[in-house]
């Protein structure tokens, strides 16, 4: 299996005892999978990637990529963050340019970053800065700052979070083509449920109190996936229901908390 | 350009009441002498050569005070930035020793080291070292995680974190305790030199004052007023905000 996590579990530590986000999840990812993760707000979705990137300690059980574990951050492991994650004192071709600044020759280094940002659409904007680009143009550097490392896996945090409902619409059909060229493997979290099934083979539903995945569901549909395909509205249901359960339980116990006091 | 216009009508009128009130012969001419009367000392100044002179000595006094301080101060900064256990042991008399007013140093400086530049040079770092420390430790401290973070991702640690991320994530602080150290010195510089043996615009104030003459006091307040603005708006203001801009920091 290309990406394995074993009884992986994740706890803090803090004054008032032990505090435990997931435990027991299991999950073995083929290699050139696009994998989705959904849940409810809080069950643990970033720390699970932060642990996959080697950014969050493991707890319990073990990460293993290609069969090595995993204990820290590595090249073979890229991530886009929902937060904005370029570094402001560099142009776009030199945050693109960051992670293989020391580990190639200058002119293979540099072919690669015009190929990635060219695969973003973003060539014309190579000296500009952070601060002259739109929200969704920094995610684009950043998803080509991510692929000019080469990972094996590419880690998304909700990396169209903050995005319009166009823009993000249009940036989902970029990262299919992405995809489809580079053959990575990719884990992807998201918020939206149509997002998840639109891009995914496979979308994995986690639940929360505990925390742990409740579904694990093949997205066996044609791409493109258009919104009113009817094979995808009834699996956007499915989820929705799967989904409901868990964050009605949250609401009810927060409301019975309050309640209480 | 507007601006520029409301800035030397200000002016103009400013000058207009200091005239009016000379005219009036309030003041006997020795303690205050008319616009007119400064401008010609400002101009024997410089045609003599002695402002000249004065003015060249405390550049090199503030030259060598101010690299002094940042250099200083950065590692201070860095110290107490990087070291948790540094910061909670001294940072709290970094901020008694910043609160100081630099006049306080200068008889400590002038027994330490007699009447000499030295002495002045030494109050100028003090003036500016603090200050530059405690701005530091803010840009160590407030480089975003989330740009550490990332940098981790792409395999930078150690060392190589340090200067590829930490030191330019910090830069819009460092300027900021940049300009606040050229201020503080340039404070510092005048309250050592005034109580100096020369030369220095300082000790030319404190000097002129002696000799009671009034007119070139003033004018010595105003070289000393216009080099701290033009300064601070022609070099470090502007440097700071275009380091802002490009950092994504400036609210627009
Ligand atoms: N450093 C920490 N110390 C203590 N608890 C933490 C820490 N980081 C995260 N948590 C807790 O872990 C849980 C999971 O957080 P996480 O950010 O992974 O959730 P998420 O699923 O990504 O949520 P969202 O969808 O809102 O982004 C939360 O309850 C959070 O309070
Ligand atoms: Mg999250």
């Amino acid at each position: 299996m290309f990406l394995e996590l074993k009884q992986v579990g994740k706890s803090y530590e803090d004054q008032q005892g032990r505090f435990e986000v997931f435990s027991d999840i299991d999950l073995s990812i083929e290699e050139n999978q696009f994998v989705s993760i959904l849940g409810p707000s809080g069950c643990g979705k970033s720390t699970l990637l932060s642990m996959i990137a080697g950014l969050e300690k493991i707890t319990d059980g073990t990460i293993l990529l290609e069969g090595e574990e995993i204990s820290k951050p590595g090249s073979d492991r890229g991530m886009v963050f929902q937060e904005p994650s370029l570094f402001p004192w560099l142009n776009v071709k030199n945050n693109v340019l960051y992670p293989i600044k020391k580990q190639l020759p200058k002119n293979e280094a540099e072919d690669r970053v015009k190929h990635f940002l060219k695969m973003v659409h973003l060539s014309k904007f190579t000296d500009h800065y952070t601060y002259e680009l739109s929200g969704g143009m920094q995610q684009r550097v950043a998803i080509a700052r991510a692929l000019s490392m080469d990972p094996k896996v590419l880690l998304m945090d909700e990396p169209f979070g903050a995005l319009d409902e166009q823009t993000r619409d249009l940036m989902q059909d970029e990262l299919t083509k992405i995809w489809q060229e580079t053959n990575k493997t990719i884990l992807f979290v998201t918020h939206s449920i149509h997002e998840a099934i639109k891009l995914s083979d496979r979308v994995i539903v986690m639940g929360i109190r505990p925390g742990r995945i409740i579904a694990d569901i093949n997205v066996d549909l044609p791409r493109p996936r258009k919104r009113n395909n009817p094979d995808v509205v009834e699996l956007e249901t499915q989820v929705m229901d799967l989904l409901k359960v868990e964050i009605d339980k949250v609401l009810k116990e927060e409301i019975d908390y309050e309640a209480s006091n | 350009m507007k601006l520029a216009i409301k800035r030397t009508l200000f002016l103009v009128v400013v000058v207009g009441i200091w005239q009016l009130v000379v005219s009036m012969n309030i003041f006997p001419e020795v303690v205050l002498p008319g616009p007119v009367k400064v401008m010609q000392a400002l101009f024997d100044g410089f045609a003599s050569g002695s402002l000249l002179v004065a003015l060249g000595a405390s550049f090199k006094h503030l030259l060598i005070g101010l690299s002094l301080a940042l250099l200083f101060g950065t590692i201070l900064g860095v110290i107490l930035g990087k070291s948790r256990q540094a910061d909670e042991t001294a940072g709290m008399y970094l901020i008694a020793l910043q609160s100081i007013p630099s006049i306080v140093w200068v008889p400590l400086s002038l027994m330490l080291f007699g009447f000499t530049e030295f002495a002045v040079i030494f109050v100028v770092v003090l003036g500016g070292t603090f200050v530059m420390a405690l701005n530091v430790r803010s840009a160590i401290q407030n480089v975003p995680p989330q740009l550490v973070k990332a940098a981790r991702t792409m395999g930078t640690s150690g060392a190589e974190l340090f200067y590829r991320v930490e030191i330019p994530a910090s830069i819009p602080y460092y300027m900021t305790g940049v300009r606040l150290a050229w201020a503080f010195s340039w404070r510092a510089l005048m309250a050592g030199e005034l109580l100096s043996n020369g030369p220095g615009l300082g000790y030319s104030l404190q000097f002129a004052s002696d000799f009671a003459r009034m007119d070139q006091v003033i004018g010595i307040i105003i070289i000393i007023g216009t080099i701290g603005a033009v300064v601070d708006q022609l070099v470090f203001s502007k440097l700071e905000k275009n380091v802002l801009k490009r950092w994504g920091l400036l609210k627009s």
